[in-house]
């Protein structure tokens, strides 16, 4: 039985209260917008890609502790790396709140402590949507990319 | 079960005790989540369904089940005799003037869109003005934004004020010869207000325009009278008012249904059938295309003889107790506010929390076993007008407790705890 504060660890109230990378990207040459439709959560994420390489993230949206603390963690983890790292960063994220021992090999970092959403299947969706609109955004899809 | 003084004696003063004796009818009530009583405040999604519905709907399929209107065989004459008088139920439930006008779909849903495919493709056409609400929910909007788009009608809002009542004079205004259809909520699933219905019947009239009335979180919670509201069309669903999911009623007055072209073609909804040329049944019939739910329509008839054995007046007296007691409750929390605070409403309490949102203090209250829902409640409209995402909504039933509504309090309190929202703080 999932305990709330496996789900609500400190680190997330702390991104969610001061959202990393919270603003539009001017420069930004990749940006994708993630919708979920069950809960009106929202985000816009702006992505800065020189040469297959994440130069700079950041994020906009309104949602709950889960989706804004994810996206977040995520923006911060993202930059720097390969569009290709991003991608294995999606498949490890998506174990690690799907699964019941994530995966062993990640390189999630400080991601981990969204691992106690598995034990909430109800909030899977605000925890990945920013991983949803990161990948929609890699592969320049242009409609707004949902959860439902 | 009330004798039927003590029935009378209800509908003066509900003692609060009753609602602990009408509990006892709901076996899904007696159960524990996360290891907590359950509290079930989500009545506005779908109730919960007494004995007598499940042991009624458990009964026709050990006892009964045949298809109807076509057999000669005695199972099949004793299930048509209690489809039928289960649609005789829904009849006076509703005061309709006759059965003919009580026609038996899958929800209300299906109920406005059969209106909007049927009456709308014969009756509306391009340049038509179809009149909706700020406050319709989803299903009493996409199928007149589907309906405008094919006939090249077009739609007109009236809009709410910040309490989550309809401003009239705007709905004066809106109205004009080109009005065709005025579609509204009898009551909001999202704020619980009660629209002046009369008043808005009356004026539609006026200008020539039919009424449908979306009546989905009315007819659990309020008394019905077709013939003296005089609305055109009037939808509502089973599973909302203790039946069965699945089914569901569209009243319409006959001579609208009469003049109507069928929504589905299929069996028992003709009388004739050639490859040249078909005739089509009388009313009901014309629209009850294909094997219906015969089992949700029987059940659903055991659903109002429950309800009414209760009475409307009690059960709306005993919710109206519960919403004043939650309202002052939240008007005590600081940083809590209520979205729809309507002098007229339902049992609903639709409320946000600042530096919360609606789908964590969802997650946090279901761990203490209460039940709410989060969201925008398919009512996207409604939410921009208050400029929020979502809110929690606590929504109650004839078999809520005052106890219940204490332990919903508890939970917001340790929610509000969990995530630091100071409770006394003032905002």
């Amino acid at each position: 039985m999932g305990d709330l504060r496996d789900l609500y660890q400190e680190v997330i109230f702390d991104h969610y209260r001061k959202p990393r990378n919270f603003h539009a990207l001017a420069d930004a040459n990749r940006s994708a917008e993630g919708f979920n439709p069950l809960c009106g959560d929202r985000l816009t994420l702006y992505l800065d890609v020189e040469d297959d390489v994440i130069t700079d993230a950041s994020f906009e949206g309104t949602g709950c502790a889960i989706s804004m603390a994810s996206a977040s963690l995520m923006t911060e983890h993202i930059k720097g790396r390969r569009v290709q790292e991003a991608e294995k960063l999606f498949a490890d994220f998506h174990e690690l709140v799907t699964h019941e021992h994530g995966t062993q090999s990640s390189d999630l970092g400080k991601l981990e402590v969204l691992g106690g959403v598995r034990e909430f299947p109800a909030r899977v969706k605000c925890a990945t949507l920013a991983w949803h609109t990161l990948r929609a955004a890699l592969s320049r899809q242009t409609e707004p990319v949902s959860t439902e | 079960m009330n004798t039927i003084s003590e029935v009378m004696t209800l509908k003066v003063a509900p003692p609060p005790l009753d609602a602990a004796r009408w509990r006892k009818d709901f076996p899904v009530l007696r159960q524990t989540v996360h290891g907590k009583p359950l509290v079930y405040l989500d009545n506005a999604a779908t109730t919960q369904k007494p004995q007598a519905v499940i042991d009624c709907e458990r009964q026709y399929y050990e006892t009964l089940n045949a298809n109807i209107h076509r057999g000669v065989h005695d199972l099949s004459q004793r299930a048509t005799e209690a489809y039928e008088a289960a649609r005789g139920k829904v009849k006076r439930f509703v005061n309709a003037a006759d059965s003919r006008e009580i026609v038996f779909v899958r929800g209300a849903t299906e109920a406005i869109n059969l209106v909007a495919h049927s009456y709308g493709r014969r009756c509306i056409k391009a340049g038509d003005e179809i009149v909706l609400t700020e406050m319709e929910h989803h299903s009493n909007i996409v199928p007149w934004q589907l309906l405008c788009e094919q006939t090249g009608a077009e739609l007109r809002v009236v809009p709410i004020n910040d309490a989550g009542e309809l401003m009239l004079d705007a709905f004066d205004k809106l109205m004009s010869p080109r009005t065709r259809l005025v579609a509204v909520a009898h009551v909001s699933n999202a704020l619980g207000t009660i629209n002046p219905l009369a008043r808005i019947i009356e004026t539609a009239h006026a200008f020539d325009a039919v009424v449908l009335v979306d009546g989905a979180q009315a007819a659990p919670h309020l008394q019905l009278d077709m013939q003296a509201l005089d609305c055109d069309f009037y939808a509502f669903s089973g599973h909302k008012l203790y039946g069965p999911t699945g089914i569901g009623v569209l009243y319409g007055k006959a001579k609208l249904l009469d003049a109507m072209p069928p929504y589905q073609g299929g069996g028992d909804m003709i009388s004739k059938v050639t490859f040249e040329k078909t005739l089509y049944n009388v009313l009901p019939y014309k629209f009850e295309a294909g094997t219906p739910n015969i089992a949700g329509v029987i059940a659903l008839g055991a659903a109002l003889d429950y309800v009414e054995q209760i009475g409307l007046d009690a059960i709306a007296a005993h919710e109206h107790d519960l919403l004043d007691y939650a309202t002052d409750m939240a008007r005590e929390l600081p940083g809590m506010r209520l979205i729809g605070t309507a002098r007229e409403k339902t049992g609903i309490l639709a409320f946000v929390i600042d530096g919360m949102h609606p789908h964590d203090i969802g997650t946090i209250l279901d761990r203490e076993g209460v039940a709410i829902r989060t969201g925008h409640n398919c009512a996207m409209p409604v939410m921009d007008h208050f400029r929020i995402p979502a809110t929690a909504r606590a929504s109650f039933a004839l078999y809520n407790t005052r106890e219940e509504i204490d332990a919903l309090f508890a939970a917001i309190r340790k929610a509000m705890q969990m995530f630091g929202v100071d409770a006394r703080r003032t905002t």
